[in-house]
């Protein structure tokens, strides 16, 4: 794949690091000479010198053609700018935007990024994960295509436990991708019986948190934390 | 109507006291508290330090009763972003920001978000002061440029919706 890259700071430079590796075609941009520099000398060729919020720039590196543009500057403004230009001037669809202020997350999604990463709501949804009384984490939200990936923590007063997923009746709205049980990680099948303190990761649209939350953790039908929107 | 302006430099502060004098009720709001020293004096504008571009610095300045709502930080970005949170979030009926790059101005026309782009409004108007050094040819655009006065249609009665 082709993956254009907006900042070069730290998460940027892993990024590169980590996508090189995996024999993908990466170009990276920054702003700031020195920055710049600095990061071709550990990462070569493939580190260019440009402000990625410009058509211009992105049209030097050849945005028409990428698969993906990810936008990981430390400036929310910059990242929006960037993912949006990327979309609609050279039609690109698959944009990654970093939020660094949770609150952007949502205008992002409506502005039609097609996936954010807000470290905050991460480590925010993890402490939650912690604590008992939540027990539904949304994990990631692909706001394109309406999908989101939540991770759901049996709890011994689940009405699912001793059932068999086939017997739970989930509409199409709720895919169990994987159950983890202690260290094993178990593929769901019509057959495979809940227990306690499973921990399944699940693909949801629409209402499906909501029929989570209703079918497996019986709690009432008030919404606490985000929905796929 | 009630007015919103993210960015008090030169620009924010002459149209508040343009707004003002139309009648129209503003609040301004900056990052740097001394860039309210900008400000003519007699001025009743609300100010509001804070980030533009925050939601919860735009809800304490009011955005969800604001009729309109201008971005003119020195930040294409922050201008671009600022408004489409107005306009998104907070269903700001009249919108409009400060681009300076042309080709973004283009690109966030087409989706929907209205601007003004300085660097081309102003190359303009050199462009005609240059070809017509002694002033025989007037435009509105060029009276403005120039300071003079020029009718609006009902400036304190604007429609507050865009079309």
């Amino acid at each position: 794949m082709y993956i254009i890259i907006g900042g070069g700071g730290q998460v940027g430079y892993y990024l590169t690091r980590e996508l090189m590796r995996q024999d993908h075609e990466v170009l990276l941009l920054d702003k700031d000479a020195a920055r710049v520099v600095e990061l071709t000398a550990e990462l070569g060729a493939v580190v260019k010198r440009g402000d990625a919020c410009e058509a211009r720039t992105l049209e030097s590196v050849g945005c028409e053609r990428a698969d993906m543009v990810i936008a990981v500057t430390g400036d929310d403004e910059d990242n929006l700018v960037i993912c949006q230009v990327a979309k609609e001037r050279f039609g690109r669809e698959k944009t990654i935007a970093r939020v660094n202020n949770p609150a952007n997350e949502k205008l992002f999604q409506k502005l039609g990024i097609y996936i954010t990463v807000s470290p905050t709501n991460n480590i925010l949804h993890l402490i939650e994960a912690q604590i008992p009384h939540h027990k539904l984490v949304p994990l990631i939200t692909l706001s394109r295509v309406g999908l989101g990936l939540v991770e759901v923590t049996i709890p011994a007063s689940s009405p699912a436990i001793n059932k068999s997923i086939r017997a739970l009746e989930l509409p199409a709205t709720v895919n169990i991708a994987l159950i983890v049980r202690g260290d094993a990680n178990i593929t769901p099948e019509g057959d495979t019986v809940i227990q306690s303190e499973d921990r399944l990761f699940a693909l949801t649209t629409e209402n499906g948190d909501q029929v989570l939350r209703e079918r497996i953790l019986a709690e009432d039908t008030v919404v606490t934390t985000d929905t796929v929107e | 109507m009630n007015v919103i302006i993210v960015g008090c430099g030169r620009v924010g502060a002459e149209l508040t006291k343009i707004l003002e004098k139309d009648g129209h009720v503003v609040t301004i709001i900056d990052k740097d508290g001394s860039a309210f020293e900008r400000l003519a004096e007699g001025l009743d504008a609300t100010r509001v330090v804070g980030d533009g571009t925050d939601m919860e610095t735009l809800v304490r300045a009011g955005v969800k009763d604001a009729d309109a709502f201008v971005a003119v930080t020195n930040g294409d970005n922050r201008n671009i972003m600022a408004a489409q949170i107005a306009q998104t979030m907070f269903e700001v009926p009249n919108v409009v920001c400060r681009i300076y790059d042309p080709l973004r101005q283009k690109t966030y026309k087409a989706l929907g978000l209205r601007s003004i782009s300085p660097t081309i409004v102003g190359a303009k108007l050199l462009r005609n002061d240059l070809y017509f050094p002694d002033g025989q040819v007037t435009s509105p655009d060029r009276a403005i440029a120039a300071g003079d006065a020029v009718p609006l249609a009902n400036p304190k009665h604007g429609s507050a919706t865009q079309s």
